[in-house]
């Protein structure tokens, strides 16, 4: 692959975007569980509590702020460095990302700041309130920008303008309902709640190791192991929705992710593993699981999902009948209002297919002068390379049955054996603390690799989103992010090490001062709540 | 969707060009006197319970405030596509820049304050001068760019392309001109900065705020005046020719434009329009005297009136051009020929209807919240909560 402004253009957003994403699915379930802490503390008044929402908060703010400050990146390399993808569906794709801004970020970052400083200014329901205004401005923020992502997964309510150049939105309601948008909106916020279900059971199996901050460890670990489940559960079946609707809507990141290259009678069955060739257009050594993928894709055993080489096909025909629009469009264009009413209706015709004549840019300058080995080649340009989609889909896949697993288990044991966990159990939760990262990234990196080579998927190529940079300005900027962005990293990594170690430290006295009394108290009473009471064994 | 042929694409088009300005006066107010604070910091705070007072003055707003920029950039892409993707790209470094600033600013508010190193603060305090001041200018040399025009030109497929060698798109921004626009822009934040912690501090962070604060408010003033007569004398204006529609198709193509000797012609077809750059030198001079006389609310009030007079001014006097081309006039983009179309301006209107008083609802609610001054011992009874 030849290395010109297109990569780099892509190297700088995929790294940003994932780096991004490092802090996002941090901020969209801690700030749930945190609103949930302190509505049990606004319910029951214990001390404990508050320290509990306190010190969440804590490494919550610390992560929040990077999420925030990487986010206004996303927000403007758009325009930075992919200026002809800004004009070309900025009708469409700007209103989604303009309307998180007034729906969801204002109130947020609005309320985050008294979040932090309110704690003596406003009531406890107050403070409360405000709380739970975060945690709903960060999700809503989640679901916009994933209307708008999923409007370049599957490009409803819009059209071609040939006026203006441009895709034009003709159906709001039908961008805000997409399906892919939809399903991929809860799959989204889900897989931030497993992840933050993760990191605080981690965190807390940690303190009980060292036997430290038990009763705040104890009590984090019930909660972030119930909301974990659910989540867990809601992370996988939205995740299947995803495949449903990847079924009508992109078939070729599906026909990718699964490696099937030929169309296989219904109901296909799924490769567990195996070694994809793209050269040979063959998968060796796959092993399947039969019927699974048929009932995945398409919910019956009857229809067919077509494979990579009758979607290749498909393709040319694409091709073939976008450079019909494209010829109609270059007289509409020099004509403009004076265009031949025939000439029009054959562009509307085929204007559907328009972006498909795009796919020949990277050959030749005008598309109508393309030659048949041209063509041939743009439609198998439309194949993204299948064996890291194959690979990142199945990781994912796998943690993902971990984490319900996971989540099951220390759901029973909080819940049936009084909140005690063996040690190997406390060690694999902390050793687990990455893995919901590593599945995040991977999902988004099956999702946009997967669109390849559009960025809107059959409307825009992604050679041809690109701003007119030179290599030098993108090379500069690439530098400047990495460097920045990997002393940020450091910087938060000391931070949220730092505080993890040091643990509550806030209400210190109070909160001990209660958990004694607590104590007392359940030790008088006869059949004493074990679930109340501190582990007080010796530190080793 | 029939709804949205109630209001014509034109009428939406004037309100768009109105909430861009909405935008970009909210976000100078808000964040303007963040940066002003920022910019302020190591010169108004000696010790470090000094600049902790000045940094928790801002502490619980700027994410909030910050919003505005972000806003900005998201409904200049859903309002006005071809603008977003002309000016992001073009001002490519300097862009960066910016989003720079904006990434370490945040940063440096929250984790300054967590460890107690002297040089880890010190290391912030100067990240967050920088993160302040830098982008100030910039937005202002910015300014001064668009109001001369920008060297770029579409080609027939509506992609853009900039004249120059990739350096000269940020060293050719700081033309004298320009650098003037930028210094009126910062020394008119850092007299909002000023004015804010006139406000929320007292005792030494107050006074010297007041001292330098005052200073920037006349150097904004004279800087004004001085880019005012400047446009008069010595920067070439535009304007569109022959017949145009205002309610056709978004393609700057399809118009003509020419260099006119001035834009200040403007003040003779609608002379209501004097009103802006009047509250914007008043304001300054009120600013001043507020500063001097140390009065607290009013002061900021009349450095709230300077910026909006400031601001608005640009808009009004170069409308209907938002962008101009300096090297291809034709692909000019003015409020007739780069907006989104009538469908999403209309539905973005209604969105805007509904959200905007609920969030200057919400955030008065929170300054009110906030409402009283920040003391030195606030901040240290609270030394683990606040930054």
């Amino acid at each position: 692959m030849e290395f010109g402004i297109v990569e780099l253009s892509r190297l700088q957003f995929a790294m940003t975007a994932m780096y991004h994403f490092l802090f996002v699915p941090l901020t969209l379930g801690l700030s749930i569980i945190v609103a949930i802490m302190e509505t049990v503390y606004v319910m029951t008044n214990r001390p404990i509590w508050r320290q509990m929402t306190k010190f969440w908060g804590m490494l919550f703010g610390i992560n929040f702020v990077l999420g925030v400050a990487t986010g206004i990146t996303m927000e403007f390399q758009f325009g930075m460095n992919w200026s002809y993808y800004s004009h070309y569906v900025g009708d469409i794709f700007g209103a989604p990302l303009a309307i998180e801004g007034l729906m969801a970020f204002f109130l947020e970052a609005t309320f985050v700041g008294l979040f932090f400083f309110g704690w003596d200014k406003l009531s406890k329901v107050a403070h409360l309130g405000v709380a739970w205004l975060v945690a709903i401005g960060s999700n809503f923020s989640a679901l916009w920008i994933l209307i708008a992502n999923g409007w370049m997964q599957n490009p409803v309510g819009a059209e071609f303008n040939p006026q203006t150049m441009r895709m034009e939105m003709t159906d709001f309601f039908a961008v805000l309902f997409n399906e892919v948008a939809q399903a991929k909106f809860v799959h989204t916020v889900s897989a931030g709640y497993v992840t933050a279900s993760v990191f605080v059971i981690g965190v807390s199996a940690w303190y009980l190791l060292k036997h430290r901050h038990v009763e705040l460890a104890r009590r984090s670990i019930t909660v972030a192991a119930a909301f974990g489940l659910a989540s867990a559960f809601s992370v996988v079946l939205l995740g299947d929705e995803s495949g449903y609707s990847a079924t009508h809507s992109q078939k070729m990141k599906l026909a990718a992710i699964e490696a099937m290259w030929e169309t296989h009678e219904a109901p296909a069955p799924f490769n567990l593993i195996g070694f994809p060739d793209q050269e040979a257009r063959e998968t060796h050594f796959a092993i399947e699981i039969p019927w699974a993928m048929g009932l995945i894709g398409t919910r019956s055993l009857t229809t067919e999902i077509p494979g990579i080489n009758d979607l290749v096909a498909q393709a040319e025909d694409r091709i073939r009948s976008g450079m019909i629009a494209y010829d109609a469009l270059m007289h509409i264009r020099e004509m403009r209002d004076a265009a031949d009413p025939v000439i029009m209706a054959t562009f509307e015709e085929h204007s559907a297919d328009l972006g498909f004549a795009f796919l020949l840019k990277k050959y030749v300058d005008d598309p109508r002068q393309a030659t048949e080995d041209q063509i041939v080649a743009a439609s198998n340009d439309t194949v993204p390379t299948v064996w890291p989609l194959f690979w990142a889909f199945r990781i994912m896949v796998a943690l993902g049955f971990g984490f319900i697993a996971t989540m099951a288990y220390f759901f029973w044991r909080s819940s049936f054996r009084g909140m005690n966990y063996p040690r190997p159990a406390l060690w694999l939760a902390v050793v687990m603390i990455p893995a919901p990262w590593i599945a995040a990234e991977m999902g988004w990196f099956v999702a946009e690799f997967g669109r390849q080579p559009w960025t809107v998927d059959g409307v825009l190529p992604t050679a041809m989103s690109v701003s007119a940079l030179s290599m030098t300005e993108v090379a500069l900027t690439l530098a400047g992010f990495i460097l920045f962005y990997t002393v940020l990293f450091i910087i938060e990594m000391g931070l949220m090490v730092k505080y993890i170690r040091k643990g509550p430290f806030q209400d210190v006295a109070e909160t001990d001062a209660w958990v004694v009394r607590h104590t007392d108290r359940l030790a008088g009473r006869k059949n004493a709540d074990a679930i109340a009471q501190p582990d007080l064994q010796p530190a080793e | 969707m029939i709804l949205h042929e109630l209001l014509s694409y034109e009428t939406l088009r004037v309100i768009w060009w109105g909430l861009l300005g909405v935008l970009l006066i909210g976000f100078a107010l808000t964040d303007g006197f963040d940066m002003g604070v920022g910019a302020l910091i190591p010169f108004v705070g000696k010790t470090d319970i000094e600049r902790r007072v000045a940094i928790n003055t801002v502490g619980p707003v700027w994410e909030g405030n910050q919003v505005w920029f972000i806003l900005g950039g998201g409904a200049i892409f859903a309002a006005w596509p071809p603008l977003y993707a002309v000016s992001f790209s073009g001002f490519y470094l300097a862009m960066f820049v910016i989003l720079a600033a904006f990434i370490v600013r945040p940063v440096a508010f929250k984790y300054r304050s967590k460890r107690d190193d002297p040089r880890w603060r010190t290391a912030w305090d100067w990240a967050l001068f920088a993160s302040g001041a830098i982008p100030a200018l910039l937005f202002g040399v910015a300014v001064g760019n668009v109001i001369q025009g920008v060297p770029f030109h579409f080609t027939d497929d509506l992609h853009t392309i900039y004249e120059g060698a990739w350096y000269m798109k940020f060293i050719g921004l700081l033309d004298p001109f320009s650098i003037l626009a930028g210094v009126v822009s910062l020394a008119m934040l850092v007299m909002h900065g000023g004015a804010w912690l006139t406000l929320k501090a007292e005792g030494v962070v107050q006074t010297r705020a007041r001292a330098i604060g005052s200073v920037a408010a006349l150097v904004a003033v004279g800087a004004y005046a001085l880019a005012g007569v400047w446009m008069a004398f010595g920067i070439e204006g535009y304007r569109i020719v022959g017949d145009y529609v205002t309610g056709g198709p978004s393609n700057p193509l399809h118009f003509e434009v020419e260099k006119t000797a001035t834009w200040l012609t403007a003040y003779a077809d609608r002379p209501w329009i004097v009103l802006a750059p009047v509250m914007g030198i008043v304001g300054g001079l009120l600013t001043f005297l507020g500063l001097r006389a140390g009065r607290e609310v009013s002061t900021l009030l009349f450095s709230k009136m300077a910026i909006l007079g400031v601001i608005s001014s640009v808009g009004l006097t170069m409308f209907p051009f938002i962008m101009p081309s300096s090297s291809d006039p034709r692909s000019s983009l003015t409020v007739w020929n780069s907006s989104s179309s009538h469908l999403t301006l209309f539905i973005m209107l209604v969105v805007t209807a509904i959200f905007m008083p609920l969030i200057l609802m919400y955030t008065a609610w929170v300054y009110k919240v906030l409402w009283g001054k920040v003391t030195e011992a606030d901040v240290s009874e609270n030394s683990h909560s606040v930054y």
